[in-house]
């Protein structure tokens, strides 16, 4: 029965690497600037990770296939090198693994996290809540209105809480349930969390972040190409989070300008 | 003194009455088995209800009668509501992860096995130990009071993130006293488990038979002492977690609630609080629970594998010293969870480095155990089929954890079915292994009847596959990017994917009936089973040096005496190719 665990465990393990090493799942095509550094780390994982796969399960089907059920009797033996090698193996490879993945990574990391958006980056704030997206463009003072927490009122579609009646900066503010962008200018998205936690999710665009509530957060992209693309919540927001979306629209220059009029003479 | 007085505390009378000897006992090995029928309990309606949601995942409006017996509200019809679906996801982590994955593995085989493999007559404090059990039986029966409420169980998934969960009704359904009842359950357990694993350390420290040296313990002491320690640390963070939620939801406190939040329509009546606060808190608590869950398991399966090779491991104090540094590092990488949450991006980096480091001693220790394997002669017996497969699915729940462990990748991977997979596969798989093979291991020892061998084996073929079918997908379903959590799939983006969905449903529904087969053979072998001997797999440690089932006091009176390290396989003993713990035959040569 153990060559028959080994047998079960080769295809096991063919099996689970075979649409992998097809590519038959992988992310929507990346439309960032910084997504492609972690599309390059993403698959140096899964190289590094599907050598660990592959290699320990086949070992350990070869083993069981040579060293299971053998005749009463049969000499034991230990591996050449023991537990030493075994250790140095560990330390060595892995240590070596996980130390190219680590600074590797960073890299990656500090595309996203540690450069500061560009001073002529577009700003955009983002308000989450129960269970729906809401973006506001500051119109043409360039300055968002401040939030009211205590005058939001969605059935008169006051989704930020302004004060328009007091506030001459909230006068000109533009909102809106998509996200339009320009291509190839760099964004700088303003979070706000209106209720409980959320999360902003782009495939394409290599981008997620937590909202959190009472924390002044924010992201910075570029998105290369035109297009409609899905945002969804993937923070647990209570019984409508499944059906928390809203869409990124990627325009050219010259059709974010008319939509952004258009959208100014809504208000 | 402190050991007399010990010594002196675990001492106690025959049971005589029927309460003493089956409900409030003060024997581990009764506790033990208190523990194992909560985790069995548990484990079945945990897995139903995963039935449930992978049914609702791919058959969204389809009845299932007799559903809206369990709540009118919930499942109208027989069809789960999106809400409910949350209920249900709720209930199943929470069920799963403390109530089977620690009470199994740790608190049912530790309680059990620990006092005798290392000659104690019981726990070092017998009454901690009845009330450490009965203190998490209250913790259970409030969580599932939840279901029987009107307001029906919470909907804030099993890590209960502030302030979804600190606001009360506002929030949604079942987050009125259902996640009230949540919270309560979830301190009860913390109490219950600090008692335990208080009882686990004072008893591996004190209460050792005489030659019972540290070293000379088997590894799966070892693993529970080292379970037991974290446990201690993990456990006393998130008990006043808990007291915390608690307080900001019934008295008005805003620990993890800032100002103006509208919830509802409704201005929430808080403010200075941090939804963060309450990340950390249950994060370093979490991802040792990790290691809570899969510590005794990897002790257990050393044990059982070294039985079943008739030779040691290459090395037992690498494993041992690779445990207690697995333990040490799983206090240091809570903010791998915590990427993508605003924490400073700066701290992720420095969440990463220890996470990836883990790596390191748990490829020694599986290198160990596949070194190990060459050159032996594994005995196949359904308790060595699942140690085997334990390694398999460490290994392949392991590997994922290199993509998680760095922030990079996990702003594309965090809260997808990734993530999903991964733990599933490491932390529950792989532990439940861990308990199928301790199960049919010490079954003989805890009834006196051999489990059936032929339903045994077929039971592993069936979960192996089983398992690889439901939970490889979820990997693959991450990486095209599939949220976790959605209780269906509103977008055009998830339809190429939902034959997906319908293989891992079917999948499951099928591992899931398989456990039926193991279920059956407790049942069939407890009462039908052959007689076990005293010895059955010819094992060496102490608790094989006792009657099966073992008498009340373990020892029958006498105090045994060691003379051997616990793995003497391999050599030419006066019973055969071992040599046991408790003989006071001379070592072999060159041991």
């Amino acid at each position: 029965m153990g060559k028959l665990f080994a047998v079960i465990l080769v295809i096991i393990a063919l099996a689970s690497a075979y649409p992998i090493a097809t590519h038959v799942f992988v992310l929507p095509e990346d439309i960032s600037t910084h997504g492609h550094a972690i599309d390059d780390q993403l698959s140096d994982t899964m190289a590094e990770a599907g050598f660990s796969f592959l290699g320990a399960q086949l070992v350990l089907a070869f083993f069981v296939w040579k060293f299971a059920e053998r005749k009463a009797g049969a000499k034991l033996s230990n591996i050449p090198g023991g537990a030493k090698l075994m250790v140095a193996i560990a330390f060595i490879i892995v240590g070596a693994e996980v130390f190219a993945l680590g600074v590797l990574g960073q890299k990656a990391w500090a595309n996203v996290y540690f450069t500061p958006p560009r001073a002529d980056a577009l700003q955009i704030q983002a308000q989450a809540g129960q269970f729906a997206f809401y973006f506001r463009y500051p119109g043409a003072d360039g300055k968002f209105g401040a939030i009211h927490p205590d005058k939001i009122d969605e059935g008169n579609q006051n989704y930020f809480g302004l004060d328009p009646a007091n506030d001459v900066e909230s006068r000109d503010d533009i909102v809106t349930g998509e996200l339009a962008i320009p291509v190839d200018r760099e964004i700088h998205l303003l979070m706000h969390a209106k209720d409980v936690g959320h999360s902003f999710y782009v495939r394409e665009l290599r981008i997620q972040q937590d909202f959190v509530p009472g924390l002044d957060l924010s992201v910075h992209f570029t998105a290369t190409k035109i297009g409609k693309y899905e945002i969804v919540c993937t923070q647990l927001c209570g019984l409508g989070h499944y059906n928390m979306k809203a869409y990124l629209n990627v325009m050219s220059q010259d059709d974010f300008e008319k939509w952004l009029k258009q959208k100014a003479s809504e208000q | 003194m402190q050991e007399v007085s010990a010594q002196q505390a675990h001492v106690h009378a025959p049971p005589e009455t029927f309460l003493r000897k089956y409900v409030f006992s003060l024997d581990h090995k009764v506790i033990a088995k208190q523990y194992y029928g909560l985790g069995l309990l548990a484990v079945c309606i945990g897995m139903a209800l995963s039935w449930l949601m992978r049914f609702h995942l791919v058959w969204p409006n389809a009845h299932i009668p007799g559903l809206e017996l369990l709540s009118k509200a919930g499942a109208p019809g027989g069809v789960i509501t999106p809400e409910y679906y949350l209920s249900l996801l709720t209930m199943h982590g929470t069920l799963m992860v403390f109530f089977v994955l620690t009470n199994a593995p740790f608190a049912a085989f530790g309680n059990y096995f620990l006092p005798i493999q290392i000659g104690a007559e019981d726990m070092a404090f017998p009454r901690f130990n009845m009330m450490s059990f009965w203190v998490t039986f209250a913790g259970f029966i409030v969580l599932i009071l939840a279901f029987f409420i009107p307001d029906g169980p919470p909907i804030a998934g099993w890590t209960s993130y502030a302030p979804l969960s600190a606001v009360g009704k506002d929030a949604g359904p079942g987050m009125a006293w259902g996640m009230n009842l949540w919270g309560i359950s979830i301190a009860l357990f913390c109490i219950g488990s600090l008692l335990g694993s208080l009882n686990f350390i004072a008893t591996t420290l004190d209460l050792r038979a005489k030659g019972m040296t540290l070293m000379r313990m088997p590894i799966c002491t070892w693993a529970w002492f080292i379970t037991a320690c974290i446990a201690l640390l993990a456990f006393a963070v998130l008990l006043p977690a808990c007291i915390l939620l608690i307080l900001d939801r019934l008295a008005g406190t805003s620990f993890f609630v800032p100002s103006g939040l509208v919830i509802s329509d409704r201005l929430q009546p808080h403010s200075g609080g941090s939804p963060l606060l309450w990340q950390h808190l249950f994060w370093f608590f979490g991802h040792p629970e990790v290691y809570i869950a899969i510590l005794p398991s990897m002790g257990i399966v050393s044990h059982i594998l070294i039985n079943s090779m008739r030779k040691p491991l290459l090395s037992a104090r690498v494993i041992i010293y690779s445990m207690m540094s697995i333990g040490f590092l799983s206090y240091m990488v809570w903010g791998h969870h915590m990427f993508v949450s605003g924490m400073n991006p700066f701290s992720s980096l420095m969440f990463s480095f220890p996470t990836l480091t883990i790596t390191i001693p748990a490829t020694i220790m599986t290198l160990v155990w596949l070194g190990s394997l060459y050159g032996s002669n594994l005995r196949i017996t359904s308790a060595s089929l699942f140690a085997i497969g334990f390694i398999s699915m460490f290994v392949s729940g392991g590997v994922s954890g290199f993509f998680l462990a760095q922030p990079s990748i996990d702003i594309v991977l965090h809260a997808t079915y990734f993530v999903v997979g991964h733990f599933h596969m490491v932390m529950g798989v792989a532990s439940i292994f861990g308990v199928f093979a301790a199960t049919y291991f010490w079954f003989s020892k805890i009834t006196g009847r051999m489990m059936n061998e032929t339903l045994g084996k077929l039971h592993f073929w069936l979960t192996f596959i089983g398992t690889y079918c439901i939970f490889m997908p979820f990997h693959y379903l991450g990486l095209v990017g599939n949220v976790r959590r959605y209780s269906s799939f509103v977008d055009d983006f998830m339809a190429p994917w939902l034959g997906w969905h319908k293989f891992i449903t079917i999948s499951a529904f099928v591992t899931g009936g398989a456990q039926l087969i193991f279920i059956f053979n407790l049942i069939y072998s407890r009462f039908k089973g052959a007689p076990a001997s005293e010895n059955p797999w010819e094992a060496t440690s102490l608790e094989w040096s006792v009657p099966s089932p073992p008498p009340w006091n373990n020892f029958g009176g006498k105090h045994p005496v060691v003379y051997h390290d616990p793995y003497q396989y391999g050599v030419n003993g006066a019973k055969g190719d071992y040599i046991m713990q408790d003989s006071p035959e001379p070592d072999p040569v060159g041991s």
